[in-house]
């Protein structure tokens, strides 16, 4: 069951100075790397920095490269490694260190900002929404995204090229750019800035970031090949992507599906007096 | 050795409204304050994004009748009653069954994807204590879908800033990876805040008019739980040393289905989603168990057969709900009784099975999350076998002791809403009931500090010398080498709330966790960390768990005053849920003491209901809750 480790821990600080520390340490059965710094935190080095959340895969906080692959350390479990083998975890590389496992990924609240939010129709009220399951699902898949930054930090665009990180949003924000796109009820153009703003160009369909997502989100299937399908279209020709448009228009207006439709129809009521836009005075 | 000599600087700013906490009810309040034109800066222990509201699985509570339309805000108020046993705050409970249903339709236009029913509305699910299916959800990661959604909101009120002023920040910042450790004061008024940035060790003050406390809970104070590190109970700290009050203390959820097995992901939440969509638990025996579990006050509203009970997924207007779907104290408490009785799985769980109840399909498509979960983290593959479950600490129903419609707490400034305040939920919390409680509280949070700012005559100042004792505080454990270490002391914390004051309670045993606490109290300021002020998690512990130890002090007394067990308070010597007790809440506060501040625990009368909404029930239900001399001038008082 348990068994004794060998460990290398990269230690370091801001200053990009830093080595590999080896570590023995005790691993019990069903755990993951996560479980095993913590014990090196308990035990053997109180102020070894790690960040961390939910422990559960679903915040992605905790990304290193574990044995050179980018992982989270939550999900990744012990017994995927040979009791000899030396477990070696060390910092993202693409993004600067703080301390030892812990990485500055401000570069990416950067690149979020830079793209224009969700614009819904004007004459929408709230509780006026209708979408089809089916329309909902594609953009859903890319909602899964937790942000651990995995596929940002493998993206050889940026992974090896710093100088690129001004122009190149990278496969995340890419990602939601594609995600906005296909918003049934998104009402802005993106096609032209995804290539001119967010830098699509730089992406040459690797997969790198597909391989490495841990919610199995295919980001260069799925996201970036048709959102490069569609800045092509677009410019031979524009009037494909206003009929596409239209058409899934109608086809919702078929299924009594549009919010339109459903002006006519005064919505669920549940009886509240509040307007939904406002809670009013609050002061009892 | 890291450097940590010398007084350290400390860098000031100033705000309007600091909301502390960025999840769901921090970012609600934040969005509010500043659409109401107030300069907001948000601080968040964690990354932006990262909040403990990711977990949340199932959904978000509001009746928006898309499923049933005969669902409506008055059905969701008695729910929400019944499951906290007729302790909780009516206002605050009436509220948050009105306007749920507006929060969840405004993250719409904020850019959420929700999933559909057929006529392209959100879809709504069933879950424990709700009468209808009436979870919004995103398959089982609502939390997520929700916590994104409003991050970028934020992003997008920072874009009109930019457009505005040239610069994202100006009226909206986030400073996350940053901890709060000190309130500040003028007078009886909130001035601003103390903390420092975790990825650097830099001390910064704040100062500001009105703090938005959004803190989340205490779960890190037990040893099996379903919380993050974060969940420390900073606000419900904060909040007490700067004079306000905490309430219902001893109500603290034991979700019913956490993992068990592995042991080190056990106590990682299980959705209650999967009961929702069909699951049922059964005991080793492979009896469903639960029909034997139904209390009285209970027996009306669930079903009696297994028949009964698998019919009523689709056809609920016939049947009854199958037990599996009782509130989670109740699912909780008879969990831990099968396995007591040695009717449990191999690992100390019982067994949630949808599998032999529900296709392969269906079940990769609305739990995808508790999929991955199973097979990543125990190799178990959900759709072809049980799941071993079994309670895990999940919520903590008391808080700050908030106004229901302003969140105002008795310090004027200082505002509280989610999972840090008190009262909404009573004595339990349905599932769903959270992530609308969030948005609803946190909307009337940041409406609250605007109106208060804007009726504020003169700034509060924040003096130097309250500057220098909120530094020294940080400082100390850097001073102190070594005798103590946090890590150590965090597990006996832990072992001693899951022993001794867990789901099922003794007084002898609570007797003996105050004595322990007494000792902890003892022994925390001795606690040295190595190490530089940079990303340091030896010292972060160190400082939080001054925290985990006063409101775990807070339960332990609660718990022992409270002699009935109701809800999330379960008493082995007084097994019966008691009417007399259903008029009393029992509150917290700090009082000086011979060494220092010291919890104190006092009574004070819960506020009748309006008689409006008394009337919304039959006399006959409140029967099973009230004393006799509480129910007249009930509508059947009056021939109604």
């Amino acid at each position: 069951m348990g068994y004794r480790a060998k460990f290398e821990v990269w230690r370091g600080d801001a200053s990009g100075e830093g080595a590999l520390q080896p570590f023995e340490v005790d691993v019990n059965e069903g755990e993951v790397v996560l479980d095993i710094v913590h014990r090196l935190q308990a035990t053997q080095a109180g102020d070894l920095a790690v960040r961390w959340n939910c422990k559960a895969g679903k915040c992605g906080s905790c990304s290193a490269e574990i044995n050179g692959r980018p992982r989270l350390m939550c999900m990744t479990r012990m017994s995927t490694f040979d009791e000899q083998e030396t477990v070696t975890i060390t910092p993202l590389r693409t993004f600067p260190v703080i301390r030892d496992l812990v990485t500055d990924v401000d570069f990416n609240y950067v690149k979020a900002r830079e793209i224009p939010s969700f614009a819904p129709p004007e004459d929408l009220a709230p509780g006026e929404y209708r979408m089809s399951q089916v329309d909902v699902e594609r953009p859903q898949e890319f909602r899964k995204c937790i942000e651990c930054y995995l596929c940002q930090n493998t993206c050889h665009a940026v992974r090896d090229h710093e100088e690129n990180k001004e122009e190149f949003a990278g496969p995340r924000y890419l990602m939601r750019v594609s995600e906005l796109d296909m918003h049934p009820l998104d009402v802005r153009d993106r096609k032209d800035a995804a290539q001119d703003d967010h830098g699509l160009g730089y992406c040459n369909i690797t997969k790198c970031c597909t391989e490495v997502c841990p919610e199995h989100i295919k980001i260069t299937d799925n996201a970036l090949i048709p959102m490069k399908e569609r800045v092509v279209d677009t410019k031979y020709d524009p009037l494909v992507w206003l009929g596409r448009k239209i058409f899934k228009r109608e086809d919702l207006e078929a299924k009594h599906a549009t919010g339109r439709r459903s002006l006519d129809d005064a919505g669920p009521d549940n009886g509240s007096p509040l307007p939904a836009d406002s809670i009013g005075p609050v002061g009892g | 050795m890291a450097d940590t000599s010398g007084t350290p600087d400390v860098v000031h700013h100033t705000y309007d409204v600091l909301v502390i906490g960025a999840g769901g009810a921090g970012l609600r309040a934040a969005i509010e304050a500043r659409m109401r034109g107030k300069r907001v800066a948000i601080l968040s222990k964690s990354l932006f994004g990262k909040a403990h509201t990711v977990m949340a699985e199932g959904g978000i509570a509001a009746s928006m009748g898309n499923a049933n339309p005969r669902d409506n805000w008055e059905v969701h108020y008695r729910d929400t009653m019944r499951g906290g046993k007729f302790l909780n705050n009516w206002r605050m409970a009436e509220l948050h069954a009105k306007e749920a249903p507006q929060r969840v339709w405004e993250l719409e236009t904020y850019g959420a994807l929700f999933d559909r029913t057929p006529e392209g509305k959100i879809s709504q699910r069933n879950f424990g204590g709700h009468q209808f299916p009436r979870l919004a959800h995103v398959g089982d990661r609502t939390g997520l879908e929700l916590i994104r959604t409003l991050q970028q909101k934020i992003v997008s009120l920072q874009q009109e800033d930019h457009a505005r002023t040239g610069d994202h920040e100006s009226d909206l910042k986030v400073f996350h990876e940053f901890t709060v450790t000190e309130l500040f004061k003028d007078g009886d008024r909130i001035a601003g805040a103390f903390g420092y940035r975790r990825p650097t060790g830099e001390y910064l003050c704040f100062h500001a008019p009105a703090v938005v406390l959004a803190t989340g809970g205490i779960g890190k104070s037990f040893k099996v739980t379903s919380n993050s590190w974060e969940y420390t109970g900073d606000g419900h700290a904060l909040a007490l040393r700067a004079g306000a009050r905490l309430i219902n203390m001893e109500f603290v959820q034991f979700h019913p289905t956490g993992m068990v097995w592995p042991p080190s992901v056990k106590g990682i939440l299980v959705t209650e989603s999967v009961r929702g969509d069909g699951g049922v638990l059964k005991n080793s025996e492979g009896e469903r168990f639960m029909f034997r579990y139904v209390p009285d006050v209970f027996r009306e509203q669930y079903a009696t057969s297994e028949d009964e009970g698998d019919r009523w997924y689709t056809d609920a207007d016939n049947n009854r709900r199958p037990p599996e779907l009782l509130p989670r104290d109740e699912v909780a408490r008879a969990i831990n009784n099968e396995v007591k009785e040695g009717r449990g799985s191999p690992a100390g769980g019982v067994y949630l099975d949808i599998a032999s109840r529900r296709s392969t399909e269906f079940i990769r498509k609305r739990l995808p999350s508790m999929y991955h979960q199973f097979k990543e983290l125990a190799d178990v593959d959900i759709t072809a076998e049980p799941m071993e479950v079994g309670p895990t600490c999940h919520y903590v129903m008391g808080g700050v002791e908030v106004d229901p419609d302003t969140a105002a707490t008795v310090v004027p400034g200082l505002f509280a809403a989610g999972e840090v305040a008190g009262g909404m939920h009573g004595s339990n919390r349905l599932g769903g009931n959270s992530l609308s409680d969030l948005l609803v509280f946190g909307c009337r949070a940041g409406a609250g500090a605007a109106e208060y700012l804007d009726g504020l005559t003169g700034a509060p100042a924040v003096t130097d010398a309250a500057v220098d004792a909120a530094l020294a505080e940080s400082e100390k454990p850097f001073a102190v080498r070594g005798e103590e270490n946090a890590y150590t002391l965090h597990q006996e914390l832990q072992q001693t709330m899951n022993d001794l004051v867990g789901i099922i309670r003794r007084a002898d045993e609570m007797e003996m966790a105050l004595k322990r606490l007494a000792e902890l109290r003892d022994r925390i300021p001795r606690v040295g960390v190595s190490g530089g002020r940079a990303y340091n998690p030896g010292w972060h512990l160190a400082m939080d768990l001054r925290n985990m130890l006063m409101v775990s002090q807070c339960i332990a007394m609660a718990a022992l005053e409270r002699q009935e067990s109701r809800g999330g308070h379960t008493r082995d010597d007084y097994p019966a849920m008691d009417e007399n007790w259903r008029r009393e809440l029992l509150n917290c506060s700090l009082v000086d003491g011979p060494d220092g501040p010291q919890v104190e625990l006092n009574h004070q009368p819960q506020p009748a209901m309006r008689p409006d909404l008394f009337d919304l029930f039959e006399l006959d239900e409140l029967k099973k809750y009230y004393t006799g001399d509480e129910l007249g001038g009930h509508r059947a008082d009056r021939g109604m």
